[in-house]
């Protein structure tokens, strides 16, 4: 641990006076870090939101019949929960928050390449969610599509469709402008020394989520805005009663829904890849297998969305080649995995929070793989399909992948944004409830779907009671422990913690500056001479 | 980048490109009454690829651009023409 050094230090980007002051200090500065932590603000308000959203449905499901809500309110829960969490949580999730804070200062530049930019993303951000959330109060109620918005559905429902893909258009312009912001920082303001293979591996998954924020967004982009101009105009995309084809819709939208699976995730994968060297004191293992594999899963990754689309009537042709694509997209996850189990090998493993939140990540992600495996298959696929199972899978990939990794990345770089400890005992403790919790949450619905619960009801048969009463009281065991991690940091952030340079002897260049960063990160641009794991 | 030469295309260029671009929506709207079957989509889709070229080439100076970004255009063109011909699979076999 590197203690804390009060003499001779520039004002960090938390003290800086800048024009103004106080939040409009905040609002107005091109910071990246700051601009990271306004996303990282905003963010954690959605998706507290979306938590209790969650709890709600949860509550509502603990028994057969009405509980606290009926048809209509639920359908209209689980489309804003979706949103809300896909769409503002975890879509920008881990690379708007640590990218956008730890890209520059990883690469060893004093910023990323266009500031102002990356202040109007954030901006589109917040317009976006804005949006979004007043869909939910005007008009003529809630949209009740579920996050998908599929059609024909999504043309006929008379509830306010049009306010929230716009806001989920306005969404996608903030993504596509940070992607673009980190690839060109990556390409331009590298350090000197650093090319391309000596880059930190979270600078790799940040390139490689870049690209497709670039490519894939625009197609849902342009999808939003066909199904605004078929409800508005009548025009005939998705619509078969006139002429139109509701299964291009599906094509349409996991077009770019699939690879955003791949934009939560990568970022997240980037984040463990940093924290497993660090804890277990050794170069991480297959530097450039993780590469290729970060590069593979991008690339791969865009051509397997059709296993959205089993059941929707495509071609059978189609279904057996999705099927092969998706299988083949597993080998870059799983030589990932391989490659964090690795570098554990033979290591002196330091115990500490972050490593406990990576290694929660691998397990509850390999389950979230392995049950992703089923849905690939295209005979099981059909068995399981628009059941619980799928939400299951989904909340161990996305919640379990992404959440966790994000979770754990705030544990690992707090030291390193505030410049303080948080109370170890407490953090773990937390962990324990929530993974606990996540697991009592989420594993019964596997279960649940293979006897054929379907998903995105609130009522059900008596025969599934019993597995839906230990999900619910998951889901309160796993806000009680996510309660605690987070008054935990709340209580750091505020002092109550030591204040530290580096606690973790980290070799990367984040940890080479003082706890938190000077404004322009570098007194002087470092000059970079050997790979970013030399232990 | 200081030292870099910067290509000025003239303004006759400009105004063919512009032509071309006006010849092109034209052909664009009439193609649309001649009935060529599964191969409408095709046509609309070759037109709107040339459009598109002409605009990078010209309009964005990627004729006059350094090789990397020939590249990296060829690739994200590589990765939609792709996803296309993907999608149209499922049309082919349904």
């Amino acid at each position: 641990m590197t203690d804390f050094n009060h003499t001779n230090r520039e004002p960090n980007f938390l003290e800086y006076k800048g024009k103004y002051k106080g939040i409009l200090g905040w609002i107005t500065s091109t910071d990246h870090k700051r601009i990271g932590l306004l996303y990282f603000y905003s963010m954690m308000f959605f998706f507290l939101a979306g938590v209790v959203m969650g709890l709600l449905m949860k509550y509502e499901l603990i028994s057969p019949g009405e509980q606290i809500m009926g048809a209509q309110t639920y359908n209209g829960l689980f489309t804003l929960h979706g949103l809300t969490m896909i769409f503002l949580f975890v879509i920008p999730g881990v690379a708007a928050v640590f990218g956008n804070f730890f890209l520059p200062i990883l690469i060893g530049a004093k910023d990323v390449s266009f500031p102002r930019l990356n202040l109007m993303s954030w901006y589109l951000y917040i317009i976006g969610a804005i949006i979004v959330l007043i869909s939910q109060f005007i008009g003529d109620g809630p949209p009740d599509t579920g996050w998908t918005f599929y059609a024909p559905y999504s043309l006929k429902t008379n509830t306010n469709v049009v306010a929230a893909v716009t806001g989920a258009f306005i969404l996608g312009f903030s993504s596509i402008l940070t992607g673009l912001n980190f690839i060109v920082t990556m390409h331009r303001l590298r350090a000197p020394g650093m090319g391309w293979l000596r880059m930190p591996l979270f600078g790799w998954a940040l390139y490689g989520t870049g690209w497709i924020q670039l490519l894939a967004t625009p197609v849902v982009g342009i999808t939003f805005l066909m199904v605004i101009a078929e409800r508005l105009l009548g025009i005939g995309f998705f619509d078969p009663a006139i002429g139109g084809d509701p299964i291009l819709y599906q094509h349409l939208f996991w077009i770019y829904s699939h690879p955003a699976v791949y934009i939560m995730i990568l970022p997240a994968m980037g984040a463990i890849t940093e924290i497993i060297p660090t804890f277990a004191r050794k170069t991480i293992f297959g530097y450039t297998a993780i590469v290729i594999s970060s590069m593979a899963i991008a690339f791969v990754g865009y051509f397997v969305w059709g296993h959205h689309m089993f059941t929707s009537g495509m071609s059978s042709t189609s279904r057996w080649v999705f099927s092969l694509l998706t299988f083949l997209v597993a080998i870059p996850s799983a030589i990932k995995v391989f490659n964090w189990t690795a570098t554990l090998y033979k290591s002196s493993i330091n115990l500490q929070t972050p490593f406990y939140w990576a290694i929660a990540f691998v397990f509850v992600f390999m389950i979230g793989g392995f049950s992703g495996l089923v849905l690939g298959s295209l005979a099981t696929d059909i068995h399981v399909h628009d059941t619980a199972f799928v939400v299951a899978h989904f909340h161990y990939i996305v919640f379990g992948g992404t959440g966790f990794a994000f979770f754990g990345a705030l544990h690992y770089w707090f030291p390193k944004m505030f410049a303080r400890v948080y109370n170890f005992k407490v953090a773990n403790t937390g962990l324990i409830i929530f993974f606990i919790g996540f697991n009592m949450l989420y594993f019964p619905m596997f279960y649940l779907g293979l006897l054929g619960m379907p998903r995105r009801y609130y009522d059900y048969l008596p025969m599934f009671h019993s597995a839906n009463i230990l999900s619910t009281v998951g889901s309160w065991i796993m806000a009680t422990g996510l309660l605690i991690i987070i008054i935990n940091l709340i209580r750091a952030r505020k002092g109550s913690g030591k204040e530290v340079d580096d606690p973790w002897d980290g070799k990367t260049l984040e940890w080479t500056i003082p706890s938190p960063p000077i404004v322009e990160n570098f007194e002087e641009i470092p000059e970079v001479k050997h790979g970013p794991y030399e232990y | 980048m200081e030292n870099e030469k910067h290509h000025i295309v003239p303004y006759a260029t400009h105004i063919m490109v512009l032509l071309g671009l006006i010849v092109l929506t034209v052909i664009t709207v009439l193609i649309t009454s001649v009935e060529l079957g599964a191969y409408n989509t095709t046509a609309a889709l070759i037109i709107a690829s040339l459009k598109g070229a002409i605009v990078l080439l010209y309009f964005m100076h990627l004729k006059f651009d350094h090789k990397i970004y020939w590249i990296m255009v060829s690739l994200v063109i590589a990765i939609f023409a792709a996803v296309i011909v993907v999608t149209f699979f499922d049309y082919l076999y349904r």
